[in-house]
Parts: C-alpha cells; sequence; structure tokens
C-alpha cells in the first residue's frame, strides 16, 4: 500500500501524450485506503430511504406482530427474542455455543478451501488428471453434500470432526470449479508471452496462472463463507451436543420460537462476519482492479 | 549478415481432432523472408493470410510443417533471447504495475531485482511513462499501455523485434506518436525489425522495405523497397512526394477496390 501511496502524480508525461484517460493518482490513492469504508465503498444507498424501511420492519415485528396479536411460538416478538437470547446466555453457554460453531466455520471453510483451490489448480495445469477424476467429481458434486452428515457420524463418532467434513466437503465444490475455470480461461496470449521469455510450467503457473485466477477463486471464496455456516449448522442437527445446530434443535424440542429465532439470527451474523472477511480479503488481494460496484448482493 | 530468415516455411494446420466440420488450414505455403541487420520490413496482406502464423515461427513459438527459420544463422527450436514481440493487445498483466510490468521478461531470465528496476525505469523513462511506475494498467490509457509494452519488449534487448500490428487498436493520433517513438528507438538502438500491419502508410512510413503477401495461402507476391530518407522520422517521411504513388501500387496489389466490391455485392 505505502508504494502505491508514495507513487509521483504523473507531472511527465508531455502535452501530445495527454489522451484524456489519465487516472486521478491522489484520489485513487485515498479511496485504496485500507479501512472499514472500504467494505461499503461503492454503495450508493439511499441512506433515508434503508433507514425508513428498517424502522418500519422493526416497528412492525415488535408491535405490530402485538396488534395481530401473534403466538409467540408461532412468530415471537423482538423483546421475546432478545429475552430468549438473555436467558440462553446465563443458562445454555450461549457464548460457548457460538464460539464452537465460528471455530467449526473457520477451520471447515479454511480446510475446505484449501482443498478445493489445491485440486482446482492441479486439474487447471493437468487436464489428463481432470479427465480421470471428473466423473466421481461430478458424482460428489450432484449428490446433496449435507446427507453425508449422518455417514460421517458413523465413522467418526459424536464429536467435532463430522460436521467439519460436511464443511469441507460443501465449501470445496464452488472453490474448485470457479479456480478449474479461471486457469482454463487465461489468455493464451499471456503464456505466449511469458514462453517467449523461455519461462518454465512453474513460472507460467505462479506468475500467470496463479495471480490470474485469483478474482475468481475469490468469487468462490465468497459462495463458501456463506455455505460454511449451512454445513456446520447441518452438522450439528445431525449429531454433537454442541453448537448453535444443538441449540436449534433444543429450541425446537422445546417448543421455543424465541430461543429457535435467536439462533438463527446469530448465525445469519456469523455469515455475514464471515462475507464481510471475505470481501476485505478479496478487497486488499484485487486491489489492482478497477474499482467494481459492491452495492449488489451477487456480485 | 541476415537476422532473421524464413526459408521456405510452410505451415499446416491440421484439422481438430473429433471435430467433424472441421477441416486443416494450410495458412502459409513456401514462405522466403530475409531481414539483414538494422533493417526494418514490413509485412502487408488481407487478413487470414498467415501474417500473425508467420510471426509465431519467428518467435519459435510454432514449428513451421515445412521449412526452415533462422535467427543469426540459427536454426529457431523455440524462444530465443535475442527475439522479442509485440503484440496488438499489449499483454500488460493486470495485477502487476506499470514497472513490475516492464521488468517481467527480465525477472524471469533471472536479473538480480536491483539492475531490473533500474533498466525499467530508464525504459519508462525513455516511453514518457515515468510517472506512471506505480500504476496499475488499467489506470492508462490506450497509447500508454501499449508504449508500456513498447518498453517490456526494449527492455529484453533483443536484436530481432517481431512486431504484430501493435498500434492498430489506437486512435490515429497517439498511433502516429507511437510510430515516432519506434522509429526512433529502432533507428537509434540499430534493431532489426519484422513488422505486420494492415496500415500502408505504417508500412511504407517505418520501413526500409515492404513485402506483400497473398490471400491464404500466404505467399511472398511482392516486395517493394521503400528509398525515402528519415527512416527515424515518419511524420516527415508521410508528406514525401513519393508515397502517394506507393500507396496506389500497394493498393491495386491487394486488389482493394475488387475486394470492396465483393463485399457491397
Ligand atoms: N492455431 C491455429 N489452428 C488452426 N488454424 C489456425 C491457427 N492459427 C491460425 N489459423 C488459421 O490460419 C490462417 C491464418 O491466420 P493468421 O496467421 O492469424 O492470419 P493473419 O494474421 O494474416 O490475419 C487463418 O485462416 C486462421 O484461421
Ligand atoms: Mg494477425
Amino acid at each position: 500500500m505505502s508504494q502505491r501511496d508514495a507513487a509521483p502524480c504523473a507531472p511527465c508525461a508531455p502535452a501530445p501524450y495527454l489522451t484524456g484517460h489519465e487516472p486521478v493518482t491522489l484520489e485513487d490513492a485515498k479511496a485504496r485506503q485500507w479501512s472499514w469504508n472500504f467494505i461499503f465503498r461503492g454503495m450508493s444507498h439511499n441512506w433515508v430511504l434503508s433507514a425508513l424501511i428498517f424502522t418500519v420492519v422493526f416497528v412492525f415485528w415488535e408491535w405490530g406482530l402485538k396488534i395481530l396479536e401473534v403466538e409467540p411460538f408461532i412468530f415471537p416478538r423482538l423483546s421475546k427474542i432478545w429475552e430468549e437470547t438473555v436467558h440462553m446466555w446465563a443458562e445454555s453457554e450461549l457464548l460457548r455455543h457460538t464460539w464452537n460453531t465460528c471455530l467449526s466455520v473457520i477451520i471447515g471453510f479454511v480446510l475446505g478451501s484449501l482443498l478445493g483451490a489445491l485440486i482446482g489448480y492441479l486439474f487447471g495445469m493437468s487436464p489428463t488428471a481432470e479427465i480421470v477424476a471428473s466423473p466421481y467429481i461430478l458424482a460428489l458434486q450432484i449428490a446433496p453434500k449435507v446427507a453425508f452428515a449422518p455417514l460421517f457420524i458413523l465413522w467418526f463418532g459424536y464429536n467435532e470432526t463430522p460436521k467439519i467434513l460436511v464443511t469441507v466437503l460443501i465449501v470445496f465444490f464452488p472453490i474448485l470449479i470457479n479456480v478449474l475455470t479461471a486457469v482454463r480461461g487465461v489468455d493464451p496470449a499471456m503464456v505466449s508471452l511469458a514462453r517467449s521469455f523461455n519461462a518454465s510450467r512453474w513460472q507460467i503457473f505462479w506468475k500467470i496462472e496463479f495471480p490470474a485466477s485469483m478474482p475468481a477463486l475469490f468469487s468462490g471464496l465468497r459462495i463458501g463463507a456463506t455455505l460454511a455456516v449451512i454445513g456446520v449448522t447441518v452438522g450439528e442437527f445431525v449429531g454433537g451436543n454442541t453448537g448453535l445446530g444443538y441449540l436449534l434443535v433444543q429450541g425446537e424440542a422445546g417448543g421455543n420460537a424465541g430461543a429457535v429465532f435467536s439462533t438463527i439470527i446469530i448465525l445469519t451474523m456469523i455469515g455475514i462476519l464471515s462475507y464481510c472477511l471475505v470481501i476485505l480479503a478479496e478487497r486488499w488481494v484485487l486491489r489492482y482492479m478497477p474499482k467494481r460496484k459492491f452495492g449488489d448482493v451477487n456480485n | 549478415m541476415i537476422r532473421l530468415q524464413f526459408d521456405k516455411v510452410s505451415k499446416y494446420f491440421p484439422p481438430v481432432r473429433g471435430r467433424r466440420d472441421s477441416e486443416g488450414v494450410q495458412a502459409i505455403k513456401d514462405v522466403d523472408v530475409a531481414v539483414e541487420d538494422g533493417e526494418v520490413v514490413s509485412l502487408i496482406g488481407p487478413s487470414g493470410c498467415g501474417k500473425s502464423t508467420l510471426l509465431n515461427l519467428g518467435s519459435g513459438l510454432d514449428r513451421p510443417s515445412g521449412g526452415n527459420v533462422f535467427v543469426d544463422g540459427q536454426p529457431v527450436d523455440g524462444p530465443s533471447e535475442h527475439v522479442a514481440f509485440m503484440l496488438q493487445k499489449d499483454l500488460l498483466l493486470p495485477w502487476r504495475t506499470i514497472r513490475k510490468n516492464v521488468e517481467f521478461g527480465q525477472e524471469i531470465r533471472g536479473l538480480s531485482a536491483g539492475e531490473r528496476r533500474d533498466r525499467a525505469m530508464h525504459f519508462l523513462g525513455l516511453y514518457h511513462l515515468d510517472g506512471f511506475a506505480n500504476h496499475y494498467p488499467h489506470e492508462l490509457s490506450g497509447g500508454m499501455r501499449q508504449r508500456a509494452a513498447l518498453a517490456r519488449t526494449m527492455m529484453m534487448d533483443p536484436d530481432v523485434l517481431l512486431l504484430d500490428e501493435p498500434f492498430s487498436a489506437l486512435d490515429a493520433q497517439t498511433k502516429m506518436v507511437l510510430q515516432a517513438d519506434l522509429a526512433r528507438t529502432l533507428q537509434e538502438e540499430k534493431k532489426t525489425a519484422f513488422l505486420i500491419t494492415h496500415d500502408l502508410v505504417e508500412a511504407l512510413a517505418l520501413s526500409d522495405r515492404v513485402l506483400v503477401m497473398s490471400r491464404r495461402p500466404g505467399r511472398i507476391i511482392r516486395e517493394i523497397i521503400v528509398d525515402i530518407p528519415d527512416r527515424n522520422d515518419p511524420m516527415k517521411r508521410r508528406q514525401h512526394e513519393r508515397i502517394g504513388p506507393m500507396m496506389a501500387e500497394l493498393m491495386s496489389l491487394l486488389d482493394i477496390s475488387k475486394t470492396a466490391e465483393e463485399m457491397a455485392a
């Protein structure tokens, strides 16, 4: 970063070369500052409207439900959910379960990403390996990954391993596919350029294919970050006695919609947090890219 | 001394296996070209006639199916450190700053970081890019990017430059400025260059000789010696009185009026 920021502001190009496309260096540097508003950059929101809608939803959830006399075990009011959260914090070790889920999300996500990326690059570099393995990979991709949870429990018992394995399995595919597609899609002319300098296969990978795959890798990681939460939750549903998935099952058994809602909200927040962390990493790694608009959910 | 030589070079692209509609293509046939040391030779011809194919053979990235390619009398059997190419696409790596892009070739060759940096800054200065060393390619205009590509090419200190329509994506004014930069460099550094272009004025303004290629399978059908002074100053050369008649000759050779009629029909 510091190197970029210190870049001189282009005083040197003589007049005939100016083409009207010259970049505005200082502003660029400022926009790239590593900070929290980094993540919302490009969100050209109408803040007033957003705040208004938020308030309406909030008010309805709390007082609308009261006026409509919705039963709390069907759809609890916000204050009820809050009450349940405080209760679970005190009585059911909410913090420990939350931390346990977070840890599983992190471990599963990291392992799944590493494995997906590794195999993606391997297949990208060796078409033979892909041809040999692709039927199995395809079958595994089509199979509903969460259905493997009971099997993993049979194999490994009621501990952390099954849910992490489910997560690894779920996270693995989008990253594998994205990396593979990216490595295949590298501009052959760029590879030719490197070859013309007599680059080795290894140099072509490190200096062209790997960096060229970064945008796609991060698209995969974004998907993986949200899928990881699903994987862990399902794993905890099926077996074990730790994590927010376990609290969900407990809440359901006790007919406690407030506890279920509270857990769903915390799980969602974990998902949002991991997604945002990936975006932050992406913004940093891909800082060379032209600025994209990050307002939409699906870019 | 002959720097670059194509000796009865042919290239046949076999049909793609497993694709029924795919036919083999005889891209070029029995092409003979010899480029002397310090000479600039342009190649023009209808699109699809095999010009880029010829250049790929010269760079050692592809092998001929017949004949031989020589650089400095040595048969070409792979990319050579005496040859560098530059294409219409600038091929700047988007994740590298301009300086790092210019260094790219020497980085692969294993030149030390310090020396690389110094030389890159030298070439960036030469092409008026020193203020943009730490910018990323997307922050530069098309003309500046192509100058960076030129700097990267010159950084390899090649004896022979292979240029495949290097300026054809640029607007007319930017193009003229870059042509002037290139012409000056070629003259000062006494480089040998083989330039593919579809711009007849560019061919005449920059080179010592212009070769005309036929439609596919490409053969050299005509050679025009451009004995006009000021090869290092294309702006001046463009205005020379003999450019007009040479243009007319090239146009008739390329059947440009006929092609236009065909397209209209
Ligand atoms: N790798 C390839 N495989 C098959 N055909 C090719 C390949 N490269 C070029 N050709 C064919 O060879 C002919 C000449 O191509 P090219 O040299 O690119 O023409 P030019 O540069 O003169 O426009 C074209 O018909 C093209 O389709
Ligand atoms: Mg071509």
